[in-house]
Formats: structure tokens, C-alpha cells, sequence
């Protein structure tokens, strides 16, 4: 019997293991994928809300400002890409002045720092690319952006360089209680905890339902985004958002700590929990939406557009507790579900830590280096390293100038990549302009090399993702 | 790290062409720089056959005729880096490079010759919706598993786009093993070259259905589908008119775009339309001593085509440095486009500068039929030639004579136009 298991390897996962790895317990994280960060985690608006927007007094509100608070620090500690943009709540209609006011005087009472309401002209000086139609702002400077794979690979990493151990390809079947624990049923064999957190994103409901009587429901709400290409950086420079009004809710625009331009969400509630197609519905209004509040947003420069689902419980809040002995939630992570990460990685542990009254473990470590980028390095470093390890001196992925080396250190790391989708999001080889067209055979074969593995059995994401499908004439 | 007069941006036929041609015309110093593992650039995945009839009057395959290419350059002692990545191209010329043996590096030469290529459009440029599983590839990407490593991609194939590389990837998955369904182009007609579309599709009997697009993919984890429709004269799908298919693989050949990243930061002007570098009748960009041809320039039809406009390229970066690498201020003659020309290459022309004759080429926007090409120095007509069929998937190339031109002193610009046969 471990002490815990927490099921899921999303960004709530991996914070509640990080911060569980403080103490002297056998912590096992259980994932039905084949990586870390493959649900909602992977597909979001990688945006660390400055916490102006839950209601005043939610739980929600509460952890977004907490998270908000301790993502500087903790992008630090464990070297992954934050940046402090600030972001703008656009108003465009001079009627919809008491929503704006009503937003501020939320945000105050949240606890958010810095708030305060830009007019017209400061706004342009700001934002040269805002609409002409925009009167004033919401202006929170502490709103900021972070790369939702950098963050959740960091934590997963710290968690496992101090002992957590990660199951992939492991779904969940069943729970049951049991002398002092619970049974953990899944499709690579049965798991005993003292202690299981369910952190299983749109499908928390369906664990917690299979221990409480309490029923939830979870509803997986679509979101589709358009990426655009390094070529649009700098059009807007803040996050920005449109204050809802007559206009509907909107889309954002924001920067991404890569340098592109990413444009979304649309929020459409769907059945399917995974399915994340998108739709040309969905794409068109996200087009219409962007142009709201800024002005000649480039979408011709759209290298991706993908969508994501956001775990929304109907009540619309945090679930974070101890439902049953033993069994603790931490489901309806919605948005601002990334940006209070570092809070509820810290609320959940201290409520299992609550119930174990597990030791401090002397030996915790709380940094991790992130994967090397040589492109950050001045010229006589940058050329030290490829004299040390000529592999950085290979350029891999074009568009990105990722090289072998930093492949290579994807691959190897724990967890490390094993696809060439989970090498894409930790090295960003295949996330440019050519979308890996150039890159996706040579990094099948790094793959394939490091793995000590057929080529033609390296997947894009896992199990049946193959990329090939046989050798040349093999039918005839 | 020495230092090179002239420094080639790319080892594909464009630059070997144009090193080749370099050294030639008398110049020494030349490095040419690929970041490929061999030199020869796409050509090397390119096994069919159909290259060098223009240059060699004889059919090649792409291996071959960059073979004949590399040999030359191995002739004539050209030195060259592979595995090398530029990194950075300065408007002063000064080259940052990268690989394993030297580690990071600056050339600063004297001249360069961009001859990057083009990359192929991506799905996601293309915002076709649906899901995003294993099994959708570009054109090109499939090339290179089947071609160079043997690799089968897929076994049901939707081909979506007419380009060359889907037209040939028809035929060649079809020889390999696998079920080509149907070729799809959004246009009403192809962009591909007529001789692949018998060659490759009807030959085979393969379907190409002209004014349709995929709507949807479907698929989880690997593609498993696609709905297919039939657009409008806007290019939007009409309702009713879905067909759906079952595949395991979606290969994509919707477009080829030159590759200026370089460019771009160095501050070469790039043209709008072909997305390469606006040139002079020397091939040179916006910033002197920086020429441009092949793929990079723009997308062209033909091998030999890129090779003979690298050549031209190579010769006058060699003449650049020759002179001192100095230029008059010629007088310089913008080219316009009218009636279908979509673009010219060179977009301006120093008729001083020009030797005795100067090389036109172009694409049209649509299908024409029984038209004139027409060229005009002011409101002279100094070349006009019957073309019984236009189409966007063709080069079009014409050749003034320089001699002609400097006949109309007073013209302001040149038009390049087509007219009613």
C-alpha cells in the first residue's frame, strides 16, 4: 500500500504531487495518458489570471489570487517561462461603465494588487493595436502569462526528482474502500492507498460519484484558439479581454511567453469528454470575436488552431475537500484553474497532510533546471556547450531552432518524452511555422535512437497514434 | 573561422546552381551552407522521374539531376558545411551559422545568394477543423518517410490539394501499397503541372475533384475519416454536398511558401504576393549584394527553371564582388502586372545595368485561354507571344531584349499584361 495516489497528471496533479514531495511518503501520480499534461492542462489560454474576475468570497477567487501570488517565485524555483504582462478588461460601450466599475471594486475585494481603470488615451499609449472603439480598461498589472507545458513538466519533474512516481497508460476503473485505504482499480492493475486525491479534470465526476452519494456533474466546455506565427509578436503586448456587454463575452488576445499570438476561447458545452475537435463554427467566431477589441489582428498568420476542454461543474466553483474518508477532490478545475495551480497544489496537500500527518522529508529539493535553451546563452557560452556536446550544435526543428541536444534531454528526463508530441511540448520542436513538417521524421528518429525503438513504433501521442503503418510495398 | 567573398544560404539545386555558376564566372572565394545532412536539398526524396529535360534534354530523377550538380561543385573545388544551421542574417551580410564542429560561427562575406527554398503549408495554416490525431501529413513530410526511409505513412489516403508534391505522392503511395481515394482541390482548377495530373492521377485512375476542401477530420488518436464538400466561387463549402470518406491518412499539398525567415531580419523587402524578395533584373534584393533565386524567390514549376535563374544569380553576385562591390545608380524601371499576371520576377529592371537579355517570369491567377502575353516599356510594345493556355500551376517566362527596351528612353515602368489573341 502507497500512502498516496493521485489520479490525474494535469497541472493540479502534478502541483499536489510537487507539494506533496515535501514529506516523507510514497506518493504514486496514476495518468490514463501517455504524459503529463495531455487534458486541460494541454490546451488552454496559458494565462496567470491576476484574480479580478471569480466572485468575491468563492473559493475560486480566493486560490486565483493566491496562485497569482506565488507563480513568480515559483517560476523561479523551478525555471519555467513566466512572464508579467499585465492584462486589460476592454470596455467598448461607454453603457456597460457600471460592469467595469463592478469588475474593479470584485478585483479590490479579491485582494488583487495594483488594479486601477485606464481611459482611452492612456489605453492607446498602451496597446497602439486597441480598437478604436475602445473607452477604458480594467487594468491589472499583476495579470501575466506562463507556458501551461513549462509549468506542469516542472512541477512533474520536481515531484519525481523527490521521490513521486508516475504511472502513464494507467486509467482508472474503479475505487473501493478498504482496511485503512482504498483500492485503486485500473487498466494496468489494482493500486492500495492510504489516501487517493482525485485530480482527474473533466473526468472527476465520474471518481467522485463512485465514492459519494453527493452527485457532481462535470461538463467539458469547449474552447478552440488560433495560434499565430512569431511574425505577429508585439501586436498587442498585455492580455486583452473584452469587458462582457452588448457585444456577448468575447475572445482574448494575448501574447505568449514563445513570442506568437494566441486568440480564444470560444466556450461551447459538449458532451463528449474527448472530443476535442474543432469546428468550423467555433473557428469562424473566434475569427469574428478577435477583432472586437483589437484592431488588424493578423490571422493570416495562423500557424495551429486547436481547442481544449475546461472541467466546468455546473455550480461553476473549486471542489477541494475530503469527501469521504481518505478520498479527497480537487475537481471543477475550471479556469482560473492554471493560475491558482501553485494555491491548490498547496490546499490539497496540506489537506491530505491533514489526514497522514506525514513527517517533512530533509531531503527535498525544491528546484529543478528546466531543458537547456541554447538560444538564451551569450555566444562564447553558447559555443562552450557545443564544443562540450556537439549535439546543440545540430538544429533539429527549424522554425524553433530546437536542437538535438535539447531533444535528447527531453527524451531522458522523468518523466520524459516518449512521443513526438510530448518532445513538441517540452522542447517546442514542430511548434513553428511548419508545424514539423521539416522536423517531425528526424525527430521520430531521436526518438526512436534514445528509446531503443523500432522507428515505425514511435507514436505522435501514445498508444494508437502511430505514424506509420508499415514499409513500402508490405500489402503487395 | 576564414572568411568567404561569397556565402550561399542553402545546398539545394538553387544553391549549388548558383555557387556552381559563381565560380564560373571567376570567383573564388565561395562557402555554401546547408543544413541538411547532404547536399542536393528536396531533390534528394524527389525518386520519380521528369527532371532535367530542359537543362540535359534527357529525364532524370531528382537524385540524379542534383547529382550532376554536386558533382560540378566537387569539380570545381567549392567548399561546403553540412549539418550547418544559419542562424542569422545581418543587413551588413554578416552570417551567424551553427553545427557541431565549428559550434556557433560568423562569416562576414561579401556577398550572399539566398537559396533557402520553401516550406510546404501546414495544416493548421490551412484552419480546416476537426480533429487533431496521427495520420496528417504534408505532401512533402510523407515523401521523405516512403522515399528516403522506407517508411509506409498510410494505407487509405485522401490527398487534399493538387500541388506537384500530392500529385506525385498519388501515385507514389499508390505504387507502394496503399488506396489513393481521391485528390481534392479547393480551386477549379489544379496547381499542379499537367503532365502529373495524367501522369499520376488518370493514369491510375485516381479521382481529382476540382472546387472541393475538407470540412471535418475525424479520429482520435489516428485519423479515421474526413468529410469532404463542395465549395462556392468563394471557396466555402456548400451544404448538402458532404461525401465522407474513410481513411487512415490525410496528406496536404495546398501551397508552397518561401522560406524568408533570414530575409526577413536582415531587412530584405519581400513581396507581398510571392512572399520572396523583391529583385532587379540581377536577381539582387533591396540590399545590395544579397541576390535571391530558386524556391526562395518564388515557387517555381520547374528544376531547371531554378537552376537557370540560380546561375544568373550566381554570375552577377560574382560580377557585384568583381566590381568592387559597388553599384552605379541606373536608371531603374519598376515592372507592373495587369490582367492575370499575379507577379513578375524581377519586379524592377536597370536596362544600363541588364545584359543583352533579361529574363521575365511570372504566374497567372487563373485558367486563360487563347491569350497574349504582352510586354509594354511605357506605351511601347516591345514583346508580345501567342499562349493558346495560361494556368496558375505553370511558369510563365519571357525574354526582352535589352536592346528593345533602351529603345524607349522616356518609359516610367515596364507592364507585363495579357491580351486577347
Amino acid at each position: 500500500m502507497v500512502d498516496i495516489v493521485i489520479i490525474g497528471a494535469g497541472v493540479s496533479g502534478c502541483a499536489i504531487a510537487r507539494e506533496l514531495s515535501r514529506y516523507r511518503a510514497k506518493v504514486l501520480v496514476l495518468e490514463r495518458d501517455e504524459d503529463v499534461c495531455c487534458g486541460t492542462t494541454k490546451a488552454n489560454s496559458a494565462i496567470v489570471h491576476a484574480g479580478y474576475d471569480a466572485a468575491h468570497g468563492s473559493l475560486m477567487a480566493r486560490l486565483n489570487v493566491e496562485g497569482s501570488r506565488l507563480m513568480p517565485a515559483l517560476a523561479k524555483e523551478l525555471d519555467f517561462s513566466y512572464e508579467q504582462n499585465g492584462s486589460l478588461v476592454v470596455m467598448l460601450d461607454e453603457a456597460d461603465r457600471p460592469t467595469l466599475n463592478a469588475l474593479y471594486q470584485n478585483g479590490v475585494a479579491n485582494g488583487v494588487e495594483g488594479l486601477r481603470i485606464v481611459e482611452r488615451d492612456e489605453l492607446v499609449k498602451m496597446e497602439p493595436n486597441i480598437s478604436d472603439e475602445a473607452i477604458a480598461a480594467l487594468y491589472a498589472p499583476t495579470g501575466a502569462i506562463v507556458c501551461p507545458f513549462g509549468l506542469t513538466y516542472a512541477l512533474a519533474e520536481n515531484a519525481a526528482k523527490n521521490g513521486v512516481e508516475f504511472r502513464f497508460d494507467t486509467e482508472v476503473t474503479g475505487l473501493s474502500p478498504i482496511e485503512g485505504g482504498w483500492r485503486v482499480a485500473t487498466s494496468a492493475g489494482d493500486f492500495e492507498a492510504r489516501v487517493v486525491v482525485n485530480a482527474a479534470g473533466v473526468f472527476a465526476d465520474a471518481l467522485h460519484n463512485m465514492v459519494s452519494e453527493d452527485k457532481m456533474t462535470i461538463i467539458p466546455r469547449r474552447g478552440d484558439y488560433f495560434l499565430l506565427d512569431h511574425s505577429a509578436a508585439g501586436h498587442v503586448h498585455s492580455t486583452i479581454f473584452q469587458l462582457p456587454g452588448k457585444y456577448g463575452k468575447g475572445v482574448l488576445v494575448a501574447p505568449t511567453v514563445h513570442g506568437n499570438i494566441l486568440v480564444g476561447p470560444t466556450a461551447i458545452d459538449i458532451e463528449d469528454k474527448e472530443s476535442t475537435a474543432t469546428t468550423q463554427s467555433g473557428l469562424d467566431e473566434v475569427r469574428t470575436k478577435s477583432s472586437l477589441a483589437v484592431k488588424n489582428l493578423p490571422l493570416r498568420q495562423t500557424i495551429t488552431s486547436f481547442c481544449g476542454l475546461r472541467a466546468h461543474e455546473v455550480r461553476h466553483e473549486f471542489f477541494i475537500g475530503e469527501v469521504k474518508p481518505g478520498f479527497v477532490d480537487c475537481a471543477g478545475i475550471e479556469s482560473p484553474g492554471l493560475s491558482s495551480a501553485p494555491a491548490i497544489g498547496k490546499m490539497a496537500a496540506g489537506i491530505v497532510q491533514g489526514i497522514l500527518n506525514l513527517a517533512e522529508d530533509p531531503a527535498f529539493d525544491p528546484t529543478r533546471k528546466g531543458i537547456l535553451d541554447p538560444k538564451t546563452l551569450d555566444p562564447e557560452a553558447h559555443a562552450a556547450l557545443i564544443k562540450q556536446n556537439p549535439a546543440y550544435g545540430t538544429v533539429i526543428c527549424r522554425c524553433e531552432t530546437v536542437t538535438e541536444g535539447e531533444i535528447i534531454d527531453a527524451i531522458h528526463r522523468v518523466p520524459g518524452a516518449r512521443s513526438v508530441d510530448g518532445v513538441k511540448r517540452r522542447t517546442r520542436a514542430g511548434m513553428g511555422r511548419c508545424q514539423g513538417g521539416f522536423c517531425s521524421p528526424r525527430v521520430m528518429e531521436i526518438l526512436a535512437r534514445e528509446l531503443g525503438i523500432d522507428q515505425s513504433e514511435v507514436t505522435k501521442a501514445g498508444a494508437g497514434s502511430g505514424l506509420i503503418v508499415g514499409v513500402n510495398k508490405d500489402s503487395i | 573561422m576564414k572568411e568567404y567573398d561569397l556565402v550561399v544560404i542553402g545546398g539545394g539545386p538553387a544553391g549549388l546552381a548558383a555557387a556552381a555558376a559563381a565560380h564560373e564566372a571567376g570567383l573564388r572565394d565561395i562557402l555554401i551552407l546547408e543544413r541538411d545532412n547532404e547536399l542536393g536539398g528536396i531533390l534528394n526524396q524527389c525518386i520519380h522521374n521528369g527532371f532535367g529535360l530542359h537543362t540535359f534534354k534527357e529525364e532524370l530523377t531528382g537524385p540524379e539531376y542534383a547529382g550532376r550538380y554536386i558533382e560540378k561543385v566537387e569539380q570545381l573545388g567549392i567548399p561546403y558545411k553540412l549539418n550547418t544551421m544559419v542562424l542569422d542574417l545581418a543587413a551588413d551580410k554578416t552570417v551567424t551559422a551553427m553545427n557541431r564542429q565549428d559550434g556557433l560561427f560568423q562569416l562576414h562575406p561579401k556577398a550572399v545568394v539566398l537559396a533557402m527554398g520553401c516550406r510546404e503549408r501546414p495544416r493548421g495554416a490551412l484552419n480546416i477543423p476537426g480533429c487533431r490525431p496521427a495520420g496528417i501529413f504534408t505532401a512533402g513530410t510523407a515523401q521523405r518517410l516512403v522515399n528516403m526511409e522506407g517508411y509506409l505513412p498510410g494505407r487509405k489516403v485522401v490527398i487534399l490539394g493538387s500541388g506537384d508534391i500530392g500529385l506525385i505522392m498519388a501515385r507514389r503511395m499508390t505504387l507502394e501499397g496503399a488506396k489513393v481515394q481521391v485528390v481534392a482541390e479547393l480551386m477549379p482548377y489544379s496547381g499542379g503541372l499537367k503532365r502529373n495530373i495524367v501522369q499520376c492521377l488518370d493514369d491510375y485512375g485516381i479521382p481529382l475533384k476540382l472546387s472541393h476542401t475538407v470540412i471535418d477530420i475525424q479520429g482520435k488518436k489516428r485519423v479515421e475519416g474526413i468529410t469532404l464538400a463542395a465549395v462556392d466561387d468563394k471557396g466555402r463549402p456548400i451544404p448538402g454536398t458532404e461525401e465522407q470518406y474513410d481513411c487512415d491518412t490525410l496528406l496536404l499539398s495546398c501551397g508552397l511558401i518561401p522560406e524568408n525567415e533570414l530575409s526577413r531580419a536582415a531587412g530584405v523587402e519581400l513581396s507581398p504576393v510571392t512572399s520572396g524578395p523583391t529583385v532587379n533584373e540581377s536577381l539582387e534584393t533591396s540590399i545590395p549584394g544579397v541576390f535571391a533565386a530558386g524556391n526562395v524567390l518564388h515557387v517555381h514549376d520547374l528544376v531547371d527553371y531554378v537552376s537557370e535563374e540560380a546561375g544568373a544569380a550566381g554570375r552577377h553576385a560574382a560580377q557585384y564582388i568583381a566590381a568592387g562591390c559597388t553599384e552605379a545608380a541606373w536608371r531603374t524601371l519598376p515592372v507592373s502586372c495587369q490582367n492575370g499576371v499575379r507577379y513578375t520576377v524581377p519586379s524592377a529592371i536597370r536596362p544600363d545595368a541588364a545584359g543583352e537579355t533579361i529574363t521575365l517570369r511570372f504566374r497567372v491567377g487563373n485558367v486563360y485561354k487563347n491569350k497574349k502575353i504582352a510586354v509594354y516599356a511605357g506605351d511601347a510594345c516591345i514583346f508580345s507571344r501567342k499562349r493558346p493556355v495560361l494556368a496558375p500551376g505553370e511558369m510563365e517566362t519571357v525574354q526582352l531584349k535589352t536592346a528593345l527596351l533602351k529603345e524607349h528612353p522616356e518609359a516610367a515602368g515596364i507592364t507585363v499584361t495579357l491580351e486577347e489573341a
